[in-house]
This record gives C-alpha cells, structure tokens and sequence, in this order.
C-alpha cells in the first residue's frame, strides 16, 4: 500500500490519530455495528458459495438455530454466559496490559479441583460442607494457575504472553492424565458423568432449569466485574498500571503487587468457569471442557473494550454465531466448524473496524483545500 | 531402535522446524503472529485441496505436478492468512494478540471445514480425501540412502521438503546475521521509530516478513498431511503442533539455527512415550507434558539471565504508528 503511494511527492491520503478530535461514542459504535453487518453480509455471501442456497434463507437458518426453540434458548444462554464468564476474568489483567491468554488451562484447573471433589468427597462430605469446599477448591486452583506467571511476570519480568500459553498445555495434559486414572470404565480415559445417580456436587435446578442457576451465578459476577472496574481503588490502579507502569511506581502504587493481585483475581474467577461447566453444565471433565473459550474470551473482552456490561453483548454475538453456523452445517451437511470461519469473518471485520474509529485517514485534495 | 526413534523424531519436528522458522521471522519484525497455528492448518488443507482436485482430475499423476500443484496452493493460502494478519496489524495497527488468535480461530475453523466438507462442496463421488498418490510423489527420498547403514537412515532418509526445512532455517540465520537487509529487519524489530528515522521502509519489512514467515509456516501443514500423515487428512490430527512452533522460538531463543536442534528434539518428547516401556496411558499423558514444561524452564531462565542477546525483539507485540513519540 505505502509503496504504490511513495512514487508520488504527496502521498494520496495520510494517517494521524483522533487523539484531540475523538470519535463520538454513538458515531464509533456506527461505525462498529456497520463492520458488522458488512461481515454478516460477507457470511451470507461465503455460506451462499458454499451451500448454493438463497441468502435469507441462510439467515433465518441461523436465527432459528440460535433462537428456533425454547430448548435452543437455553442452550444459547448458557453458551452465552460461559463465554461471558470467562471473558469477565480475563478481563482484569487485559486492563493491566498483562496478557492472559491462559483462560484455558485456569478454566481448566478450576473444573478439575471441581471434578476431583466430586470423584473424591462427593459420598463422604454432607452437602452442606461438600459445597463450600467444591466451590473454595476450584475458585483456588484456577486462581493458583493464574498466579504462576504472574508471580514470574512481577518478579522477573517473564514474557506473560508465551508464559500463560503454554500453562494452557500443561494443564491439559494434566486433565488427560486424571482423566485415564479416574476413568470409568478402566483405562478408557473417560470420565464419564460424575455422580448421576446421587447428582451429588451438581448445581440445583432453578424452576426445573437446570441452566439457570449458571447463568444467575455470571450475572452477579457481570455485576461485580463492573463495579470493580469503575468504582474500586483496585480498578483505578489497574488501570493506571494499564496506562503506564512508570507513572503508577511515581504515584506510589506498588506494581508487583497490583500484578500479583490481578491475576489472582483473574485465576479466581476463571475457576468459577471451570466450576460452572462441571458442575454446572456437563457434570464431567475431558481436556476439551473449556473448548477454546479461553481463546475466545479474549477477543469478547477485547471486542467489547473491556467493559463488562458491553461483553455481554459480544458474548452473546459469538455464542449466537456458534449456534447459527451450527444450524447451517446440520442442515446442509456441512461441517460443524463453519462457525469457527464465519466468527473468523466477523472478528477480522471488528477488528479492522476500530482502526476507523482511532485514526483519521486524511486525503491529498482535502489538505490542498487547506 | 535409536535409529528409529532419531528417524520419528525428526518426521515430527520438520513440521515444528516449518513453523517456528516461520514464526521467527515474523517476530524478529516486531509481530507476535499468534496465527501460526491457524496458519499451518490452512497451509496444509490448501495443499490437500490442490492435490485433491489434481488427482480427481488426471487419470496417471505426472510427478512433479503432483508436488508442484500442492506446494503452490499451500504458499498461496498461507500468504493469504499472512496479508490477512499484516494488513490487520500493520496498516491498521490493531493488536498483534487478538488477532493472531482470531486467526488461530479462522484457520483451524477452515482446515476442519474442508477437510470435512470438501467432498460434499466438489461434489464427486470418493468415500474419503486419500492423496496416497501424491503423498508417494512428496515421500520420496534418495535412492542410496537404505544402503549407508545407519548414516543413510539417520542423515538422508527423508524426503525433499525435510531438507528444505533445514535449508530455509540456515538461510534465515545467515540472513539475519550477515546481510545488510536482515541487520535492517532486526532494527524494525528492536525500535521501528529508529529504523524509521534511519530511512528504512517499516511497514515494506514487516509486510515481507510476515508473509515470508507465514508461507514457511504453511509448509510445515503441508509436510505433516503430506509426509507424515502419509496423505490423510483427519481433521484435528494436526493439534497442537502450532503452538509447540511457537513454543520452540522461545526454545531457540529467536535463533533459526537453533530452532534445527529444537524442533526435533521436541519432535523427539512428542514420540518419546512408545519408546520407555511399561509406561500406562495415564503417565503418557503426563510425559507428553515435557515440551511445554522446558519451554517454561527456557522462558524463566532467560528473563533472570536479562543477557541481551537472549532476550526477545523489544518491540514483539507493539504496533508501530510513526506520529506517536
């Protein structure tokens, strides 16, 4: 792009950053819920090539598998706020500029402390103590997971990023490996669903559905992520460190400690994910419980600024295509991870999207006006 | 048997090898490509598709289309995942992370889809896509290699595209080491806003890096399907191998020369587990935990050394604008 316009004296257009002339808010989520559409237009037009069906009839394809059924509700719902669970705890430590891309293997850790109290104490404990342990151990193990690189992170330095990614794999075969020894039956290396008889460590169904509970569980949370952000000292000095970690040691905050603090809190909250789907959800563990939710998460978060009353709208937009692209792929024999390329679609869109909302592109005639 | 074990090693690192040369190339411009994963899944399904509808199409296979076909289709649809990534994280700026991971997304969605689907889509009428005949084509290795004993299986075994891996790791180091142009990508690496103001066109090195790096990514995909998995794509049977690419350039320490050493001595923890008898399924499990776990160890002790050179490109990560001071 830049060579074509090197030629010329003038190049055709420049870049400068809307710093002092920023976007309105209404006019950058135009220019978001146009990027959009544009991808959901370029879908349909992909799904078309593909299925040689006519276009409406891909969309309605996609709102009915997300929305075609009460049952389909639900599961969307519930997709929805697993996905918005986890882009909630990964969240803190983006603000911080520390890159967890560790969600996975917390999530992970965090079901299987949930999986390991129901295997092992589920017959022993009387619920009322069996529950506060199942629920302390995961919110602990996810949060230790999170802790380690932080750990590294304040005391060293060491490159979060490539750190948090390959806890993601340890902690997957660590899954695997529990996964052969509590198989059931022997050797199978499956688990299979924990306690169905005595449903023992399950989450009680709320007026006969048993989602609901989940989804109330990440509302109270979607509520405390936003609280925590915008009205706790915490959430101011995470965003100070965010900002720039020199001015935040100039005005006295102690950065290792906000690094130690966020993470844990981060971990914390990616063993409630955890918790949620074993517990919750599929009353079992194998090493694709999180699914690559953790990956997902952070472009929700991210997608969604960081602001938890906005991630549910995002989450609900993935777990939405999720769904759709499910539906198209049942009932064209397609593949089921046509998903995965029509959400590809759409984050490339949003993504490319924002750089319209930061910057300015400036023509040549425009300036000579001038 | 160590001939054996050195020989499955060394199938298993060259996709490894692919990917992490890739990798490094793209990082020593300043781009953390999360994508590799992504990236590698499309080289290979692409490779597949052009071999696919080469062998539907043609009665006797003529050999060197049959490698030609595959290799140019697997470059053109890992070049395109790489402008894909470049044009979002260079022209645009947008961050290097989610990107790479949305790309992650993409390309494993689109290795799946059509490695499913592509039956269906094409329309003809074969129960599964099994390219044995071109994977004979890409297999052939050197015809007096059986006859060196030892050395032979060791050293000259495998087939062309091993070798090539090999050969694009050595030229990346001496590239970056002893050219003007790679002491030039470095520096865009190091401070983009330096090699700008030393009048080097950041934005041409990066684009070129990153779809250099992403083409050599692609190969690996098209090694693994081609040569390893003997010309069957299963979906998913490619795995982790991405991120275990970029676990290796933490390993070699941004260093392509090293990265040889790493990716089959990766190659060889991946395969390790059928070779220590009486192992259970369940220890295997934990055993195959080892290449991350030295990454780990890797990633730890160079950050205490805080040696320079070991350290990774200082702008990894960050997007350049040349108006932000």
């Amino acid at each position: 792009m830049e060579n074509k316009t090197n030629k010329v004296r003038e190049p055709l257009f420049h870049i400068t950053k809307r710093s002092n002339n920023a976007m309105k808010p209404a006019a950058a989520w135009g220019v978001r819920i146009a990027a959009v559409v544009v991808a959901l237009i370029l879908c349909g037009v992909v799904t078309v090539l593909l299925t040689g069906e006519n276009p409406f009839k891909v969309y309605e394809t996609m709102i009915d598998g997300a929305f075609g059924s009460e049952r389909k509700i639900w599961a969307l719902a519930q997709n929805t706020a697993v996905l918005l669970c986890i882009s909630l705890a990964v969240t803190p430590a983006f603000k911080m500029k520390f890159w967890n891309i560790g969600a996975e293997g917390q999530v992970l850790m965090g079901g299987l402390a949930t999986a390991a109290c129901m295997i092992l104490l589920g017959n022993k404990l009387p619920p009322i103590l069996f529950y506060p342990v199942m629920i302390i151990a995961s919110v602990a193990a996810g949060a230790i997971w999170g802790l380690i690189p932080a750990f590294f992170k304040a005391q060293w330095n060491t490159n979060e990023t490539l750190f948090t990614l390959m806890m993601n794999y340890i902690a997957i075969q660590i899954v695997s490996y529990f996964c052969y020894i509590w198989s059931v039956p022997k050797g199978s290396g499956h688990i299979g669903i924990i306690n169905s008889a005595s449903q023992m460590g399950w989450f009680p169904k709320i007026g006969g559905q048993s989602y609901l509970c989940n989804i109330l569980i990440v509302l109270v949370l979607t509520v405390f992520m936003f609280i925590y952000f915008k009205y706790s000292k915490h959430g101011y000095e995470i965003s100070v460190v965010g900002e720039s970690e020199n001015t935040a040691r100039y005005i006295g905050i102690n950065v290792k400690k906000v690094i130690l603090r966020t993470m844990l809190l981060s971990g914390a909250v990616c063993g409630i994910a955890g918790l949620i789907l074993v517990s919750g959800t599929d009353h079992t563990i194998t090493r694709d419980t999180a699914g690559g939710r953790g990956f997902t998460a952070i472009m929700v978060s991210w997608l969604a600024h960081f602001d938890p009353i906005y991630m549910i709208i995002t989450s609900l937009l993935i777990a939405f295509l999720e769904k759709g692209a499910g539906q198209i792929s049942t009932n064209f024999g397609l593949n089921d991870s046509f998903s995965e390329i029509l959400t590809g679609i759409i984050i490339f869109f949003i993504i490319g999207s924002e750089f319209f909302i930061n910057y300015e592109i400036k023509f040549r005639e425009k300036e000579a006006k001038k | 048997m160590v001939v054996q074990i050195i020989q499955r090693a060394v199938m298993q690192g060259i996709p490894l090898l692919f990917g992490s040369t890739g990798e490094i190339l793209t990082e020593k411009a300043g781009n953390l490509n999360l994508g590799t994963a992504g990236v590698m899944y499309v080289g290979g399904i692409s490779g597949v598709i052009g071999a696919f509808l080469y062998e539907q199409s043609v009665e006797v296979l003529n050999p060197a289309l049959a490698i030609i076909i595959p290799v140019l289709a697997c470059l053109l649809g890992s070049l395109i995942m790489g402008l894909i990534y470049s044009f979002l994280t260079v022209s645009l700026r947008a961050n290097q992370n989610v990107t790479g991971l949305a790309l992650t997304t993409f390309g494993v969605g689109f290795g799946n889809f059509f490695g499913g689907s592509l039956i269906k889509i094409t329309g003809l009428d074969v129960p599964s896509i099994t390219l044995t005949r071109t994977s004979l084509c890409f297999q052939k290795s050197l015809p007096f290699a059986s006859k060196l004993g030892w050395f032979g299986d060791v050293f000259l075994s495998y087939s062309f595209l091993a070798y090539v891996a090999v050969a694009i790791a050595i030229i990346c180091t001496i590239y970056f080491n002893r050219t003007r142009s790679g002491l030039k990508l470095r520096a865009v690496g190091e401070n983009p806003a330096t090699a700008d103001a030393a009048g080097i066109n950041v934005e041409k090195y990066k684009y070129l890096s990153i779809c250099l790096g992403s083409m050599i990514a692609g190969l690996g995909g098209l090694y693994y399907v081609m040569d390893y998995a003997c010309g069957i794509w299963s979906n998913d049977a490619f795995g982790d191998r991405g991120w275990l690419a970029i676990a290796i350039v933490i390993f070699a320490i941004w260093r392509p020369n090293l990265s040889i050493v790493g990716s089959i001595l990766f190659g060889g923890l991946f395969i390790v587990h059928n070779y220590i008898p009486g192992l259970t399924f369940a220890s295997q499990e934990l055993i195959k935990m080892t290449p991350y776990v030295v990454t780990i160890i890797v990633l730890i002790v160079i950050s205490m050394l805080r040696k320079r050179e070991f350290q990774p490109p200082e702008s990894l990560g960050l997007s350049y604008f040349r108006e932000d001071r």
